[in-house]
């Protein structure tokens, strides 16, 4: 077991050297004499602009913008220069704001779904019309009603976090063993000592793997929102980067989200851990 | 109105039809009664409506028609007074051992400060054998482990009475055989009243003092009572020396497997309040169901 998680490391290590590599090759400057002879007069007067080859950037001018990035995360020389650690932090803070907000309004009345079979039915083609509706969409009216982007920005996250988590609330509340149920009503147990005590514990699990695929989908739908209100975060970045066009950037930015996203996910993976049952 | 400790008034259910012709009731007419520090066994083929009868004690199912009444009070709705040992044992797989029964405890006394809800629990945990895995999770128990904290739990509430579902079914022989001397010693001890739903005829002998025998549903009824006239210090690996025994035994395996059906249909000539109660065990000693090995040789010579 230990060797095989061992191996698997190695090849995922040769297998990033192998594509950095292929990168490398794929990228490398084309020796064209003529052409720079004749762009010599155009260098002169563009200066180091020039320098540019425009092509797609080689792995080595990406790690200088990860050096130059990483090497100060904090830093902040006004609207439209901060550090990557700044900018992720707003997309952060949006994120929490928006899926904290989606916790306290869908788990209580995924309660209420789920225990009544009534209230199922009478809400779920509401709730399946609301739910594939892209969050994006949601951006124009919340702008205009909201009227503010940075809220507009937290709705966004709030309307795509809610559906998981509220179906998986309502389904875990619902199929909550009848056995444990039982228990509880022969020992006389108060309705809200049932729900924290019994319901939520059984539930858990399938509560927290909503939120798990709620929060995933959250920060997908963040570096778009922020790329369309622009101001801060790492989607504003991302799209301020490709206006510089300044793509070892864009790309430095792109694995930031990558890693975030991946964090993200394993805090959730590690809480789903903790109230797992064995049976 | 009832000088029994548990009395059970003309109880029938009948469960909603799914076509448009109404469904014949499980069972119906049913009287019987319980005395306080009692032991009762129903005993009856699938369908007969035991466990329905069972939820209607415990106040989880609500009859159709009639009454039962405990301690002089009807019964309505799920009640501390009666603790329930499920077939399936129940536990809550996220509380540890000591948990499961602490839940139980801390709803029969909210005021109990936590070293006296753990002590009382540890003493019923260790009635049933299991004080060396209090901090253990259910899943970490075999079956017959769970079963018995199923079995604390009951007790450790201190009901007025226990009601138990085929609690052993899932059990190997060898399990059972130990949970049961187990149980009767707590019942024997506790003076605990029980009622107790089993397939196992043998079980009903070493635990009862009475066996209700269910006819065969639909209409399923009361056929007999027996009464296990065997003395109360029973032990399992004595008890078939007891010639009362056998007699008892093939009287309950000669009605579970030829008469029980024989009901269907027929209507009744006996008294559905009450229920005939026979005591095979007392039958004609001169007849023998089983004969003795001694006799055979004083015969042969």
């Amino acid at each position: 077991m230990r060797s095989e998680t061992f191996k698997a490391a190695l090849i995922s290590a040769l297998l990033f050297l192998l594509a950095i590599g292929a990168w490398h090759l794929a990228t490398l400057p084309k020796e064209s004499a003529a052409l720079a002879g004749a762009d010599a007069e155009y260098a002169a007067l563009m200066g180091a602009g020039a320098q540019q080859p425009g092509g797609f950037p080689p792995p080595a001018e990406v790690g200088r913008a990860f050096v130059h990035y990483l090497s100060d995360p904090f830093y902040d020389h006004g609207p439209n220069d901060k550090g990557i650690a700044i900018q992720l932090g707003h997309s952060l803070a949006r994120v929490a704001l928006g899926f904290l907000l989606a916790i306290v309004a869908a788990i209580p009345l995924g309660f209420v779904i789920g225990m009544s079979p009534l209230l199922t039915k009478a809400l779920d083609p509401f709730i399946q019309v609301l739910k594939p509706i892209s969050p994006l969409a949601w951006m124009p009216l919340a702008l205009y009603t909201l009227k503010d982007s940075n809220v507009s920005g937290i709705f966004v996250i709030f309307i795509c976090s809610i559906w998981p988590m509220l179906i998986n609330t309502a389904f875990g509340v619902a199929s909550v063993r009848r056995d444990w149920l039982n228990v509880a009503r022969t020992l006389e147990v108060s309705p809200v000592r049932k729900a924290f005590l019994v319901i939520l514990p059984a539930a858990a699990p399938t509560i927290l793997t909503g939120m798990r695929i709620s929060m995933g989908i959250a920060w997908l739908v963040i570096v778009a929102a922020e790329m369309l209100v622009g101001g801060t975060g790492i989607g504003y970045f991302v799209w301020n980067e490709w206006n510089n066009l300044a793509l070892p950037n864009v790309i430095f930015a792109i694995t930031m989200i990558g890693l975030v996203g991946m964090g993200l996910d394993a805090i959730f993976g590690r809480l789903q851990k903790l109230v797992t049952y064995r049976e | 109105m009832s000088q029994h400790f548990l009395q059970v008034e003309s109880l029938a259910k009948c469960y909603p039809a799914a076509g448009a012709t109404a469904n014949l009731p499980v069972f119906e007419n049913i009287h019987f009664h319980i005395d306080k520090g009692e032991f009762v066994c129903i005993i009856g083929h699938s369908g007969c409506g035991k466990t329905t009868i069972l939820n209607v004690l415990a106040g989880l199912e609500e009859a159709t028609s009639g009454n039962v009444f405990m301690d002089g009070r009807e019964v309505k709705g799920p009640s501390l007074d009666r603790g329930v040992v499920f077939q399936s044992h129940a536990l809550m797989p996220w509380m540890s051992v000591l948990g499961n029964v602490a839940f139980a405890v801390r709803s029969k006394w909210p005021d109990w400060p936590k070293d006296k809800v753990a002590a009382h629990c540890t003493q019923y945990l260790e009635m049933v054998g299991l004080g060396h895995a209090i901090h253990k999770k259910p899943a970490e128990l075999s079956g017959g482990m769970k079963q018995r904290v199923g079995i604390a739990r009951a007790f450790a509430i201190q009901p007025k009475m226990l009601l138990l579902d085929e609690p052993f079914g899932a059990l190997d022989a060898l399990t059972r055989g130990t949970i049961q001397d187990e149980l009767l010693k707590i019942v024997q001890a506790t003076h605990q009243t029980v009622f107790m739903i089993t397939h196992d005829v043998d079980e009903a002998i070493l635990l009862a003092d009475k066996i209700v025998l269910m006819s065969n549903g639909p209409l399923a009824r009361i056929a007999e009572i027996v009464a296990v006239t065997m003395p109360r210090d029973r032990a399992r690996a004595e008890m078939h020396h007891d010639p009362q025994y056998y007699r008892i035994r093939n009287h309950l395996v000669d009605f579970l497997v030829n008469r029980s059906k024989t009901y269907a249909g027929v209507p009744r000539d006996d008294d559905a309040l009450h229920p005939p109660v026979v005591r095979p065990g007392l039958e004609d000693a001169a007849n023998p169901v089983i004969t003795p090995i001694d006799h055979l040789h004083r015969r042969a010579a």
